[in-house]
């Protein structure tokens, strides 16, 4: 059996610490994805520590932070959906996470461990691309939209910390999961989209969640037929397991129309 | 979910001479009612244990290594020298281990236990080595310590062009089809089937523990005890006694555990013979999808000759299965698409050509409905297009078609009880309101409805029971209890609960002095695989013969007393084998489908909002399960038709976990409304025909109808995916 660390610390400023000491070390939050790619041996390079997160009261909660909302990265996706304030204020964030997986992976699933597994088909990612959020680590605070550098790939350093998520409060963002099925599906595509100021962010269909550049240009200009027709240019989709290119095209365009339309 | 039940009043005078009907007067009876199931308790408490739940003193874990190409040849198989290889940490079985033939005995001698060294590979995921070590993570450390080398070869994918041909089939049936005079309008279609998992909720898996004797006993999660029985006698070298077979608690099978346990159960007992010591060979999800069978995929053609009026002249019919790597069930799944393929029509002039050939895929095998629902998804889908060509109703057109009592099927079979298409039709028609209006707040959505009228042989095909003769015994012990001795197994569908039921009529006891003997190769006799739908119609009448024939002798005799009854086939039955003419089967059960789907135009989502399905079963023998048989055929239809896609990629398949392999959630299920139509069989027990299957074949046509229904495009092709709703959208002329 392969040697593999368990780490668990007792606050936050310890797992920085052990982060910071510990060769070959990979957060865990909720394990939603972690643990799976353990069983399944796919996480390269196999990770030789594994620092346990999940129950930092410092990683949890939703609160008011600088006129913004913030979220915990170890907070659960069932807690962003039971907080009054999340409801309130990012009722897209709040719909996103009702999409992922079963009750089960919700009670387990976080923002942070969503960020750092930074996968094009993130339920969330979108959505956090339309708020402008903020990630918060134990050094720095990354805007999202510098935030996802490659397929999979993130600009955090190898032992940073994710801590938080922040978002501002009053902005008025939809959002739109295409799923294989009414629930349980991984997205084919994702969608979140903000009016005021021009933000259409898209998952599923390039190697990162982007930023659909034309379409947000147009619809600065309030160009909505120009925005859904730029659309299909700011998008690299491909045919993998779960869809086509060719339909990726056709739905980010139907399903941008639609929300547009609202 | 709700249930109707009509009861026909058969026509057959003879009907009145039945025994069930003079019980069914002078006692309360079991059979009928929805008694609590025999084996609900344990399950529904968490008692029940399963193959992965028996704790067996000291059993080692077991691990199947795998082909990683579809095509080639083994070059070389070589283990670390640096690694600890001893016996006492580790076994590894080789195909030089097998005492008997290395083969998995089924139809054909094709498939081995283990590739050989230098032999063939003809699929990815073909098991070449075995494994057992004290614990799982030795188990993963020893795999990453053998290398195999191969030399490859060019696979073959694409059925249309294998040249290896498992089997042909032709049926013909009057005139030469291309040659009947009279035809005004011929129609022309191409349609394709997907692969589809069983997706039981247990994977495979088999405990095999050494016997004292020499002999293996291996308990598993399985279908057919003797079949498993027999492969285990013949690649171990047993004999009978020697090799015991008995399942355990099982989690679903739906012909996926008709074959592959025999595979399990070899590779267990050969690395519990080698380790000395008991081994569990326990599938997870991954491996399971990965390496085991699949629905067979297909292309079926038709061509159909009508007069402009609607009346049917001829159907010409290719089909074209893909077997994949191994030959496993196929030329008897390739038969009974076959058989099924004309629909339930009656046709002067048919030809049916069909052929399956071998590809380097992981081999398809058995699942319910086995090749009709294939067929008939063409056949109905055919129906639709003939109609539409003509300018009729489909539903008014299959009247014109649809076989009645009399009339002869595409083998010559003349139908002579039990023909139910009116019934099922007037049914299921009258049971639908008229299709809902969509919400106008839903702008994206196109409402449809669609039909299918099906027919499903119940048994096995042709001469396959009185090739088997399956057998039962019943006891009768002096403590006043009756025991029935049966291979049949309970896999989720009610065998344990309607067979006491049976019995318990037939007996004129309560149901609680009743019991089965467990599923053991040692106790029970073969009374044949639980397949086919032929539980309770075959085998259920054996039951019931048994418990007649005991009563009798206790009006004589004092318990205990022991009898046995064997199926005779009844002389009224003729099957050729090499011309495909006569009764391919006893009898045929009946099902109307009514299909109601929202098709969201923004995603291509198909939503199978509602199906009512009226269903001929003969006699219910226990509502509940029955109608459970009907929901449970119609949502594994419903998922086959719309989303369960497995895609390729370099001869496997890609689909080959639960995050990419999806079927229907809770949230995707249509309401079901089952229908039960009773008209009886005069030889099922109680007039019973089977069910398992036939709830499979119809909603995946009446999907296929209603999408058309809905917005104007056909597709030949399931499932239906969004993606290709999208694209024939995208094809539509505006």
């Amino acid at each position: 059996m392969r040697d593999v660390t368990y780490l668990r610390p007792k606050d936050l400023q310890d797992a920085v610490q052990l982060s910071r000491t510990t060769p070959g070390c990979r957060p865990l939050a909720g394990g939603t994805d972690l643990m799976v790619m353990l069983h399944a041996r796919t996480l390269r390079p196999a990770p030789r520590a594994i620092l346990d997160v999940w129950s930092l009261s410092e990683l949890k909660g939703v609160r008011r932070v600088d006129g913004m909302l913030e979220i915990g990265a170890a907070e659960s996706y069932t807690g962003i959906i039971r907080s009054a304030e999340a409801q309130q204020h990012l009722p897209a964030l709040v719909a996103a996470a009702r999409t992922i997986g079963a009750a089960q992976i919700q009670n387990r699933g976080t923002l942070g461990g969503n960020l750092a597994n930074a996968s094009p088909a993130g339920d969330t990612l979108p959505v956090l691309l339309a708020y402008d959020a903020v990630v918060v680590t134990d050094r720095r605070s990354i805007a999202i939209d510098r935030f996802f550098t490659g397929y999979r790939h993130t600009a955090l350093q190898s032992d940073e910390l994710i801590t938080a998520v922040r978002f501002p409060l009053d902005r008025q963002v939809v959002f739109r999961k295409v799923g294989t099925r009414a629930a349980q599906a991984i997205s084919k595509v994702v969608i979140a989209v903000c009016r005021q100021p021009a933000r259409v962010a898209i998952g599923s269909v390039a190697e990162v969640p982007l930023r659909a550049s034309g379409a947000e240009a147009a619809l600065a200009s309030g160009d909505v037929a120009g925005a859904i027709a730029a659309v299909t240019a700011d998008i690299r989709p491909i045919d993998d397991v779960r869809s086509t290119a060719t339909y990726r095209q056709a739905v980010t365009q139907n399903v941008l129309r639609e929300l547009l339309r609202q | 979910m709700s249930c109707l039940r009509y009861r026909w009043r058969g026509r057959g005078a003879g009907l009145s001479a039945q025994p069930w009907k003079f019980l069914l007067l002078n006692m309360v009876t079991a059979v009928g009612r929805s008694v609590p199931r025999r084996d609900g308790a344990s399950k529904v408490t968490g008692e029940a244990r399963y193959t992965d739940d028996l704790v067996v003193a000291g059993a080692w874990y077991g691990k199947t290594i795998r082909s990683t190409i579809p095509r080639g040849t083994i070059r070389s198989i070589t283990l670390d020298p640096a690694y600890d290889w001893g016996g006492s940490r580790v076994v590894l079985v080789t195909a030089d281990d097998i005492p008997g033939d290395n083969v998995v005995d089924l139809i054909r001698d094709d498939q081995p236990v283990l590739a050989r060294q230098g032999g063939e590979i003809r699929h990815k995921e073909e098991p070449i080595l075995l494994l057992a070590a004290a614990d799982r993570s030795t188990l993963e450390e020893a795999a990453e310590h053998i290398r195999i080398e191969y030399v490859p070869a060019e696979p073959v994918f694409d059925p249309a062009q294998a040249s290896e041909v498992y089997t042909t089939i032709e049926i013909r049936k009057g005139d030469d089809v291309e040659a009947v005079e009279g035809v005004e309008v011929v129609v022309e279609r191409s349609f394709t089937v997907g692969l589809q998992e069983q997706l039981y909720i247990e994977p495979q898996g088999a405990i095999a523990s050494p016997t004292p004797d020499g002999g293996i006993t291996v308990i598993g999660s399985l279908q057919c005890p003797y079949y498993v029985h027999r492969a285990l006698k013949r690649a171990l070298k047993l004999t009978d006694q020697q090799a015991v077979v008995v399942q355990a608690e099982t989690g679903g099978g739906f012909g996926g555990k008709e074959e592959y346990p025999s595979m399990v159960a070899i590779h267990a007992a050969l690395l519990a013979r080698k380790a000395g010591r008991p081994v569990r060979l326990i599938y997870d999800r991954h491996e399971d999808l990965a390496a085991t069978t699949k629905r067979h995929p297909g292309v079926i053609t038709h061509r159909t000759g009508v007069k402009k009026d609607g009346t049917l002249l001829f159907q010409n019919i290719d089909i074209l299965l893909d077997g994949g790597g191994y030959c496993t069930l196929t030329p008897v799944v390739l038969s009974r698409a076959a058989i099924h393929a004309s629909g339930p029509y009656s046709c002067p002039n048919v030809r049916v050509r069909a052929r399956a050939v071998a590809t380097n895929t992981p081999p398809n095998g058995a699942f319910r409905g086995f090749g009709a629902p294939q067929s008939l998804f063409a056949a109905e889908l055919m129906v639709e297009h003939v109609a539409e060509r003509l300018g009729i109703s489909s539903v008014d057109l299959r009247r014109k078609w649809m076989l009645r009592l009399g009339d002869t099927t595409a083998t010559g079979q003349k139908l002579t009880e039990s023909v139910s298409s009116d019934l099922v039709l007037d049914a299921a028609l009258k049971a639908v309101p008229p299709v809902p209006p969509v919400s106008p707040s839903r702008p994206s959505v196109r409402r449809g409805r669609g039909l299918s009228l099906v027919f499903h042989g119940s048994g096995f095909t042709g001469s396959g029971e009185k090739k088997l003769s399956g057998t039962v015994a019943m006891e009768a012990l002096a403590d006043g209890t009756f025991q029935i001795l049966t291979a049949s197994t309970e896999i989720g569908q009610g065998t344990k609960t309607i067979f006491c039921q049976l019995a318990a009529d037939a007996l004129g006891v309560p149901m609680g002095r009743v019991t089965v003997a467990p599923q053991d190769t040692s106790l029970v006799p073969d009374s044949g695989p639980t397949v086919a739908s032929r539980t309770a119609m075959i085998v259920g009448r054996l039951v019931q013969e048994a418990a007649t024939e005991i009563t009798e002798r206790l009006k004589r005799e004092k318990a205990p007393l022991r009898v046995e009854k064997s199926y005779i086939q009844p002389d009224s039955l003729h099957w050729d084998e090499t011309t495909y003419r006569g009764d391919a089967y006893p009898i045929y059960a009946w099902a109307c489908t009514i299909a109601d789907v929202d098709v969201d135009v923004t995603t291509g989502a198909v939503r199978v909002t509602d199906l009512v399905t009226a269903v001929d079963c003969g006699k219910a023998l226990h509502p509940v399960l029955a109608e459970g048989q009907v929901e449970g055929g119609c949502l594994q239809a419903v998922g086959w038709a719309t989303i369960e896609e497995i895609k390729m990629k370099d001869g496997g398949y890609q689909n080959d976990r639960l995050a990419t392999y999806l079927i229907p959630t809770a949230l995707d299920a249509p309401n079901i409304r089952t229908i039960l139509v009773e008209n009886p069989y005069s030889r099922g027990p109680f007039g019973a025909k089977g069910i398992g299957e036939l709830p499979m074949d119809g909603p995946a046509p009446a999907i296929i109808a209603a999408i058309h229904d809905a917005t104007g495009v056909w597709l030949d092709e399931i499932p239906a995916t969004p993606e290709k709703v999208i694209a024939a959208l995208a094809r539509k002329p505006a």
